[in-house]
């Protein structure tokens, strides 16, 4: 999901022999209670969660870039106030994580600083280009609805900041993915050209959402782990299923066709069977090589140098009022 | 803090694990552990928490009273921020 470069990670979290205070916490998270900031929890624990919910934020912020391209050129005022307004969501959610994983003792400096490098992984799905305004309809309607499939059990995340956060984001983004679907079904009924260009966005961007949801779980490489300490709650080809369930009958009400010949409906599972994913394509593009990678880092690091005089002023204003007021008071 | 009052501060509860912090009231006390403990024998006498917070009331900045109006009205008129603003048809599920 917004956390893929987690479960192709390399470096381990194995962690030690079970020892009082490690049984102690697995026995609160088998408990269902959440673990605060100032509890006792097990290095790993905090490492992974860093990871995960910072991952989660960069992928927030760079997944403004791809739909803010087309705020300017959004057909109509009415799905232009509707992008801005999710794409500034998109922004306040990045806020939320990073906050969160601020929690566990990250700097926000730090964590910025690694995005910015090359050195922290976010998902996938954002080193896609958007070349149509469809896209930002498929967008809306598939890379949200996967991000909402994955962010509903992580409400209930045994990381109380995290859970917290995630209560927040649910609850905003669920116009996200109408305000696509409305896009996808306003075009499948236009024009020929329309529809064409509809589908066309279904054909690029599918087999990237279906990605979203990371390996398939025999390759990915926390997830027990993460399962144990209740930070998952399904595995990524659970979710990934649910994902098709609900979303294949959305594209045959828009009379579009899933880009899957091995797509079919099993009755006897009561499951679609898809076909399989590129799992090189999900490897190249996470590890820099996708189509949009170099971009999206340079609009970011611009937009980080560019935002340096104004941090830097903000302060010192801060600074200057604080002493004249300190001069006051004298 | 002209005849040596003890400073204020605010209390928050967490009321039980897995929610946030609440703010419950507030307390004068000489330092924030005094607060603590005090807070404690004041607010959270029956449990009604599990987690104490005390922030020395100096510390808040609060948005003015009399500017509600002006200060959360740019949020009143963009009623497409909400899920109900976008025409789904009701055949279409999960979403
Ligand atoms: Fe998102
Ligand atoms: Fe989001
Ligand atoms: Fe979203």
């Amino acid at each position: 999901m917004y956390t893929q470069g987690l479960d192709v990670g390399s470096d381990s979290d194995r962690t030690t022999a079970p020892t009082g205070p490690e049984e102690r916490f697995q026995a609160r998270v088998d408990a269902e209670e959440k673990i605060e900031p100032r509890d006792w929890m097990p290095d790993g624990y905090r490492r992974t969660l860093i990871r995960q919910i910072s991952q989660h934020a960069h992928s927030e912020i760079v997944g403004m870039l791809p739909e803010g391209n087309w705020i300017t050129r959004a057909p109509t005022l009415r799905r232009k106030v509707a992008l801005l307004a999710k794409v500034q969501d998109e922004g306040g959610h990045g806020l939320y994580l990073y906050s969160a994983a601020e929690t566990l003792g990250a700097s926000r400096g730090d964590l910025v600083a690694d995005l910015l490098n090359g050195k922290a992984k976010y998902s996938s799905i954002f080193n896609y280009p958007t070349l149509t305004w469809a896209d930002i309809g498929a967008i809306g309607w598939l890379v949200d609805g996967a991000a909402i499939m994955n962010q509903v059990p992580l409400c209930r995340c045994s990381y109380g900041p995290y859970a917290r956060a995630m209560v927040r984001i649910c609850r905003e983004e669920s116009f996200h993915q109408r305000q696509g679907y409305e896009i996808m079904l306003a075009l499948s009924r236009g024009s020929d050209a329309q529809k064409r260009m509809a589908q066309d966005a279904l054909d690029r961007w599918w087999w990237p959402s279906l990605m979203m949801f990371g390996p398939s779980d025999g390759q990915s490489a926390h997830s027990a782990q993460s399962m144990r300490w209740k930070i998952k709650r399904f595995s990524n080809d659970e979710l990934r299923q649910r994902f098709v369930d609900a979303t294949v009958p959305q594209a045959e009400f828009l009379g579009l066709t899933v880009p899957d010949p091995d797509l079919a409906f099993d009755e006897a599972t009561g499951h679609y069977r898809f076909g399989a994913i590129d799992w090189s394509e999900f490897e190249r593009v996470l590890k820099g090589d996708g189509p949009c990678n170099r971009e999206r880092l340079e609009a970011r690091r611009k937009a980080w140098d560019d935002g340096a005089w104004v941090r830097e002023a903000a302060l010192a204003h801060a600074k200057k009022k604080d002493a004249r007021a300190q001069a006051a008071a004298a | 803090m002209a005849r040596n009052e003890w400073p204020l501060f605010e209390v928050f509860i967490r009321p039980k694990n897995g929610l946030s912090h609440k703010h419950a009231g507030s307390l004068h006390a000489a330092d924030a552990r005094m607060a603590l403990e005090n807070a404690r024998d004041v607010y959270a006498r029956r449990g009604e928490g599990v987690s104490l917070w005390v922030v020395p009331s100096a510390a808040i900045t609060a948005s003015e009273p009399a500017d509600k109006e002006t200060f959360f009205d740019p949020a009143d008129d963009k009623v497409y921020r909400h899920p109900t603003f976008y025409d789904i048809p009701p055949e279409v599920k999960n979403i």
